[in-house]
């Protein structure tokens, strides 16, 4: 892959996404405007999620509408301890990541019984069920959200408190996560469940219990996606059940698709298309037409039709396709 | 137990059942017929509001309000099929989740930019506006009853549409086997049009319904619209009798929840705890019914015949 | 992938413009302007906007920089919001904030940074309390206050049985329980309802609970959309000749404008309690509800009028360190002396920053021209300190 010659466009652009957020704290301390590095490390964070998604619903062909759910799970795990004065980061996140594995394995086993649409619509209901459970906690702010007034303390490894040092945590994190993927994606496991993906019926002829090999999948998905809730509630030190609404799994969704979906670094291009449309549309708006801004969500809606219908394959199908022409 | 409350609260139940099932069954055409997931059916319920409220405001009567809101609503159900979703049909289900979430918004601003923040308000006709008594001591608004009515009516015609007539043959067909209705020498691209419509004015008559009660807001059907999606799966998805079961069920289900779940509640919880948490998990109760019904009937209680 | 280029292309050039230090007094207002709340956001906007006009958009000598955000009725996005303004906007005030779960959510961006908070409206407990900060001030309330001058009024009327109703979210459980504070009945029942952008705004079951508890009279707390929902049920259900109706932070002007539209008369002649009014005997108070009302043609809300006050205390902190912004000490001691003309009349600040102010009794009327508004009736709390105070450290 370091062989640049072979470089192709997509490659290209990669690399200089992952090159422009490894300097986005330099370029924020250059400009001297912070909110770029909330921006960044929500990116970074969501792009996590949206790659763990990926891993399901792109490669395994398995379109959950409840994975927002993870990611409430896991900045749960950080909030209620730090709500009951627990500090401990190397407590935080494996509970995030086994909170999230289980409740990914329990669901997982259920959902997976089900195929096509009625697996969008079992992921949906068990999310909103842990969306209304939340809700009903009341000790945990129910509907109002918890603030976590500290994040999560590594024992003077590092200091989370640190913005820039949580953006860089952050960002390894991402990179270990698409690391993963890929030598999950390449490997025999991987295979299998892409095989399966395209047909269920060959694989399990050949003697594959296709469903384990799912079942696998899906809680490790899940799990790394409760890991990143852990950041997400670090980074945005609150958190409410309002985080893993279906609407947000829809956006997780859209993240995939508009990067494309079943490739290594779709969700991130994604994510990144996103979280810029969600921020400079409304300016834009504004620069053409004076108060439109606040009905950005109209050309945001708009632009998500026009994908769906003419992007096939996202920003990185569409690379591929100049590439094809040249 | 007191049973006046109880029989309130049923007819409650029933009433909002209703709703679910105007909303639900044309969902459940669409995607029993065409495999389509239109995330967007709740905005049609909102326009169907919208359309009402603004003509009961120009004509001073909620019934011509309603009746000319009905065609209004079928034509921008015609304008959404032709334009966007006749797209689609032959994409997979993650394009129609995406594609209709982006109708959403831009059904909802647009909405917003046209009638503004406000809610509209819906008058009742003073006649409607009344109270009638049932069993000597049950007080309901006429108009509840009136729902009730006009709801039943609408599922009554739609069994006589779907059983009765060659274009309900038709959409049978398609429920049950898409390929055949081609093979039947049937116009398809219509037959999906009308259908889409039909369902369209389904959730606009919803919309228009509820709004004398609550108002017509911006917004207003994306709550609801997983509701009745919940409805469909649990009915079986393209059947009218299921959706007709499973949106009283669901109706009835978050009535007595709300009703009746925070006295159970504070059995063993603290009254705060026990006031707060009981309706979310009231809220909650409809997802795992639709979780467990999945698990053991996937198809859920009433599929198609030959799926 | 042009998008994809477009996004990077800009977000670098916006990297690339460094910030200027504008010798202007920004202030950032976050409030919900989308959703079917927005109609109250946009009293908010519009009662700040006449307080700039007022001032000539003039604070210490400097030019006023006001700058809008919505917050979607999210606490999430009404957090990310108040980061932006402090982080990007470098604003020096935020202030607006409907909503006490937004508020709750928000805080801590604005405090951690130095940045004075004001709440127009919100006024839940913990930041009365416990929570309390030297650089946060409330313009409106704290919300246990209205409530409990409504329980109050329900003791003079001889209420003995009452229902609660009010949404399930921070302020919903504090207007109920400072109801309960004063209250001397019983209360029968209490329902707290889902809220937020899919809100339940169909009240059939909750209302038949609360006739089976034979209840006198039921008190709810609906600011919003879902008031006139409420009250449009509560009088299709016929509930009037068995129950009167008590409401906190519902009927107002907004609220007025569509049950006038739905011609439910019943609402008129009701009452209900407040800490201001728009008829309410002050100049100040004329002024800004003459301007409110020729620039809009409505009558101004509550919302309108805290916002109108959290400009112009604003204008007083500023205004009594010259324009001096860094001089945060001077800005806190000039806003802590109330000393501004606000819409309610002379009041005070208690230690926690909340207002100690009368509470008075109001009754719907028609006017002249036969809009249905809110009316002063009498003052049925004098001086009112909120209950948290004393838990509140600072002096």
């Amino acid at each position: 892959m370091l062989n640049i010659s072979s470089w192709n466009l997509r490659s290209w652009v990669n690399m200089i996404v992952l090159v422009l957020l490894a300097l986005v704290p330099v370029l924020v301390s250059w400009s001297g405007n912070e909110f770029y590095l909330d921006i960044a490390t929500r990116l970074v964070i969501l792009a996590m999620a949206a790659v763990t998604l990926n891993l399901i619903l792109g490669y395994g062909g398995m379109i959950s509408f409840g994975h927002a759910g993870f990611l409430g799970i896991g900045a749960y795990a950080v909030g209620i301890p730090v709500y009951h004065e627990i500090y401990d980061g190397f407590l935080h996140f494996p509970i995030a990541i086994i909170g999230s594995a289980t409740f990914a394995l329990i669901t997982g086993m259920i959902c997976l019984r089900t195929k096509g649409v009625h697996f969008i619509m079992i992921t949906m209901a068990f999310s909103q069920m842990v969306f209304y459970g939340f809700v009903s906690i009341e000790d945990y702010g129910g509907d109002d959200g918890l603030v976590i007034e500290a994040r999560s303390e590594f024992g003077g490894l590092f200091d989370m408190e640190n913005n820039t040092t949580l953006y860089y945590f952050c960002f390894i994190c991402l990179l270990a996560t698409i690391y993963i993927v890929r030598r999950v994606v390449n490997s025999r496991f991987g295979m299998v469940i892409q095989g399966a993906k395209g047909n269920e019926r060959r694989l399990q002829s050949l003697g594959f219990n296709t469903y384990r090999y799912q079942l696998a999948c899906y809680v490790l998905a899940g799990a790394i996606c409760g890991f990143a809730g852990a950041l997400l509630g670090n980074f945005t030190s609150f958190i409410s059940p309002e985080m893993m609404d279906w609407s947000r799994s829809g956006e997780l969704i859209f993240m995939v698709v508009l990067g494309g979906t079943a490739t290594l670094f779709g969700p991130l291009l994604g994510t990144t298309a996103f979280l810029l449309l969600e921020e400079y549309l409304p300016h834009v708006i504004d620069l053409v037409y004076k108060g439109g801004g606040v009905y950005w969500q109209l050309y945001f809606g708009i632009i998500l039709i026009l994908v769906v219908l003419y992007m096939k394959g996202g920003i990185n199908g569409f690379l591929s396709r100049r590439e094809g022409s040249k | 137990m007191d049973t006046t409350l109880l029989a309130a609260q049923l007819i409650n139940g029933l009433q909002l059942g209703i709703l679910l099932f105007l909303l639900a069954s044309g969902l459940s055409l669409i995607f029993g017929i065409m495999d389509f997931v239109n995330l967007a059916h709740g905005s049609l319920y909102m326009v169907g509001a919208f359309f009402c409220a603004t003509i009961t405001d120009w004509t001073d009567s909620f019934i011509i309000g309603a009746l000319l809101a009905i065609p209004a609503t079928a034509v921008i159900g015609f304008l959404v099929e032709i334009i966007v979703v006749r797209k689609l049909y032959q994409r997979d289900h993650l394009d129609h989740v995406l594609a209709t979430f982006g109708l959403i918004l831009v059904f909802d601003t647009t909405t917003q930019m046209i009638w503004g923040p406000d809610g509209l308000v819906v008058p009742l006709p003073a006649w409607l506006d009344t109270r009638v008594t049932l069993f000597s001591d049950i007080v309901l608004p006429t108009y509840r009853i009136a729902i009730i009515g006009v709801g039943l009516a609408v599922a009554a015609g739609l069994w006589l549409l779907v059983s009765k007539t060659r274009l309900g043959m038709r959409i049978r067909a398609g429920a049950s086997n898409r390929d055949m209705i081609g093979a039947l020498g049937v116009d398809i691209n219509l037959l999906f049009t009308l259908v889409f419509a039909l369902g369209a004015v389904l959730a606009g008559l919803a919309g228009m319904m509820i709004a004398p009660i609550t108002e017509a807001s911006v917004g207003m059907g994306n709550g609801i619209i997983i509701v009745a999606f919940v409805v469909i799966v649990i009915g079986g998805i393209g059947s009218i009798k299921g959706a007709f079961a499973a949106a009283m069920i669901v109706g009835l289900i978050d009535t007595m929840g709300r009703s009746y779940l925070d006295s159970l509640f504070k059995l063993f919880m603290s009254n705060q705890n026990a006031e707060t948490s009981a309706p979310a998990i009231s809220a909650m109760l409809i997802y795992i019914l639709m979780a467990a019904i999945l698990a053991f009937r996937p198809q859920g209680l009433f599929p198609p015949k030959g799926r | 992938m042009k998008k994809s280029l477009i996004g990077l292309v800009s977000a670098v050039a916006l990297l690339a413009t460094p910030a200027v230090a504008a010798d202007k007094v920004k202030i950032g207002f976050v409030t919900t302007i989308t959703t079917p709340a927005g109609a109250m956001g946009r009293d908010m906007v519009d009662g700040a906007n006449i307080a700039l006009k007022h001032i000539n958009n003039m604070m210490g000598g400097k030019q006023v920089d006001f700058i809008v955000e919505d917050d979607g009725f999210k606490p999430e996005i009404g957090k990310q919001k108040t980061d932006k303004l402090v982080k990007q906007d470098k604003v020096d005030f935020v202030t607006g904030y409907i909503w006490s779960h937004v508020l709750l959510a928000s805080r801590k961006s604005a405090l951690a940074n130095d940045t004075f908070m004001i709440s127009a409206n919100a006024g839940p407990s913990p930041v009365a309390g416990k929570l309390c900060h030297k650089n946060f001030f409330s313009s409106s309330w704290q919300n246990d206050q209205n409530p409990m001058a409504t329980g109050e009024v329900m003791n003079k009327d001889g209420i003995k049985k009452a229902y609660l109703m009010a949404p399930n979210y921070a302020a919903g459980k504090n207007m109920t329980a400072g109801v309960a504070r004063t209250f001397k009945g019983e209360i029968v029942g209490k329902d707290l309802t889902k809220w937020g952008k899919d809100m339940q705004l169909d009240f059939s079951a909750e209302l038949a609970k609360a006739k089976a508890a034979g209840a006198e009279a039921i008190a709810i707390f609906y600011p919003g959309p879902a008031g006139p929902a409420f009250i449009k049920q509560f009088d299709q259900a016929g509930l009037g000749s068995s129950m009167k109706l008590y409401t906190m932070f519902t009927v107002d002007a907004l609220a007025l404008q569509r049950l006038q539209k739905a011609n439910l008369k019943g609402v008129l002649g009701s009452y209900n309690t407040m800490f201001w009014a728009p008829d309410l005997d002050n100049a100040v108070n004329k002024k800004f509800v003459a301007d409110f009302k020729a620039k809009t043609g409505r009558y101004p809300t509550h919302y309108a009028a805290q916002s109108y006050d959290a400009i112009m205390l604003i204008k007083s902190g500023v205004d009594a360190v010259n324009g001096d912004l860094d001089n945060k000490d001077g800005i806190r001691a000039g806003m802590k002396k109330a000393n501004f003309p606000s819409v309610r009349g002379k009041f005070r600040y208690g230690n926690n920053h909340f207002p100690i102010q009368d509470f008075h009794l109001r009754q719907v009327k028609a006017d002249a021209n036969g809009d249905w508004f809110v009316s002063y009736v009498s003052t049925v709390t004098k001086d009112h300190q909120d209950t948290y105070a004393s838990k509140c450290k600072m002096k």
